[in-house]
């Protein structure tokens, strides 16, 4: 495309099926003890 | 939905729904505002044929339109079905964040522990009420297979004997019950030492150091009871402990307050001084605080983002880039929608353990006794209060239906929102507005590498 330079292949519909299987890290207890940060952590299934 | 920003040059279009970021040219940028408002395409012709070529309206249009199609532009999904889907699941307790020490050697200025101590009296966990909690936690586990333990405080090296004897304990039980133990700690990093080191090296997943930035900012909120600084003490000791690390699976983690709000200049002190994971957060107190962020200091610390992105950004064109933890944002390989919708699992899946064994929603929650939930021997007694946590999330909160971060902070944190609107459902709005900013500048980040990227190709060929 000339005009749009899209950075993610992957949508987020997708993950809706497969997604779910709680094994990923809680967010507070990784770096952030005040603000909630979900968006950041990893999937445990994309690793 | 769909979110437009400017940041650093590159003008940005969130597709909130899909997930998918698009970095487009300012005559795009236009175009799908209009399309946003309302416009019909012959509208949008006619409102920029003066400034653009039709040619170049058409061609912008035609990929808009391939986008849509795709899925990926102006898409419309319900998640809030699948929400329910999620919630009809049993509970279960996945991450414990054990209070190891109520009791500390510093007497920081903004502490939520009130000096380690939790509106209650100094206390050390025993060994017993931590291999309780290990019990209650494997028990409670269902089929999930990894589980996080974090050793908290006040400060938990005040009782370290204790966190090893239960780390060998975890290790014992991991085995015979198929679970996965990731052990970490939190410390100030006053009693920290080769041994302490070498141990959690050997067992901790992730270790989070906190240190606040430039040595006055540090020593003025964490000082030693007798009021001098801990800096000079602590930073030899952080710096050896991140070496023989590798650099990796570490976080120097700081607290700013309105007495450095400009808090970029210690983001990027620490990473001068050679830590290369770090996380400096807004520091959550009453409004009543004086070193508490107001809202007339919002659009100073915007700028601050602003700034340290654009400074990350050229780090990382020259190849000295660091990882501050509220940019990081996983385009690829992020969380699931369930995951995104259910927000930090404070009072389900994750739950804080006194000293003695009570259990609360989170650490944050510790001390409020209207936040007990039960306790090591009992398990979850208060069910209704489970109940409500499990109900809170993007969809219970009005204010986030239509914010476009919502399934970054999946409706923020509870405890922020408990002590701004006695209601672990309303929204801190002071919160709201830097989480914003702070998934702004993560996106933009994320097209600046990519943008190097394509430079770095066009240079190789």
């Amino acid at each position: 495309m000339k005009h749009v330079k899209t950075l993610n292949t992957r949508k987020l519909q997708n993950t809706v099926k497969k997604g779910g299987c709680g094994e990923c890290q809680t967010s507070c207890q990784s770096a952030c003890k005040t603000s909630c940060t979900v968006g950041n952590q990893t999937c445990e299934n994309s690793r | 939905m769909i979110h437009q920003f400017k940041n650093n040059g590159y003008h940005i279009v969130l597709d909130v729904d899909s997930g998918s970021v698009h970095v487009v040219d300012a005559m795009t940028y236009e175009i799908i505002g209009l399309l946003d408002a309302g416009y019909a395409q012959d509208a949008v012709i006619e409102r920029l044929s003066a400034q653009y070529k039709e040619s170049e309206i058409r061609e912008a249009l035609a990929e808009i339109a391939a986008l849509e199609e795709d899925g990926t532009l102006f898409s419309r999904e319900e998640y809030e079905a699948h929400l329910a889907d999620v919630q009809t699941r049993g509970v279960v307790v996945k991450a414990l964040c054990l209070h190891i020490a109520h009791d500390c050697n510093l007497r920081c200025g903004y502490c939520f522990a009130q000096e380690g101590e939790y509106n209650g009296e100094k206390a050390l966990m025993p060994y017993e009420v931590g291999k309780a909690a290990l019990d209650f936690l494997i028990a409670s586990s269902g089929n999930r297979r990894n589980l996080e333990v974090d050793f908290f405080g006040g400060e938990p090296t005040l009782n370290f004997q204790v966190v090893k004897d239960l780390v060998a304990y975890g290790r014992e039980r991991e085995k015979v019950c198929d679970k996965k133990f990731r052990f970490t700690l939190t410390t100030n990093g006053v009693f920290l030492n080769d041994e302490i080191m070498e141990f959690a090296n050997r067992e901790m997943a992730n270790v989070v150091l906190s240190i606040d930035g430039r040595k006055d900012v540090h020593d003025r909120m964490r000082p030693f009871p007798d009021g001098s600084g801990s800096y000079e003490r602590i930073v030899p000791k952080f710096l050896q402990f991140a070496e023989s690390r590798q650099q990796k699976n570490y976080y120097v983690r700081g607290t700013f307050t309105r007495y450095n709000l400009d808090f970029s200049k210690d983001v990027l002190h620490l990473a001068d001084l050679g830590f290369r994971q770090i996380s400096v957060e807004p520091v959550v107190a009453q409004e009543t605080d004086a070193y508490a962020i107001r809202k007339e200091d919002l659009p100073r610390l915007f700028e601050e983002y602003d700034a340290l992105a654009a400074e990350m950004a050229r780090r990382g064109k020259r190849g000295d880039s660091f990882t501050f933890f509220h940019f990081m944002i996983d385009l690829e390989g992020g969380p699931c929608v369930a995951k995104r919708l259910s927000g930090c699992g404070s009072g389900t899946e994750y739950l804080a353990v006194t000293p003695w064994g009570d259990f609360y929603p989170c650490h944050q929650f510790v001390g409020n006794e209207k936040f007990l939930m039960g306790n090591v021997t009992e398990g979850i007694t208060n069910t209704r209060l489970q109940e409500s946590f499990k109900g809170c999330n993007v969809y219970a909160k009005e204010a986030c239906r239509n914010c476009f971060a919502k399934y970054y902070c999946s409706g923020g944190c509870a405890a922020n929102a408990y002590n701004f609107h006695g209601d672990i459902r309303g929204v801190y709005e002071i919160g709201c507005a830097l989480q914003k900013k702070r998934v702004e500048c993560a996106i933009m980040l994320k097209a600046a590498e990519a943008f190097e990227a394509d430079e770095r190709k066009e240079e190789m060929r």
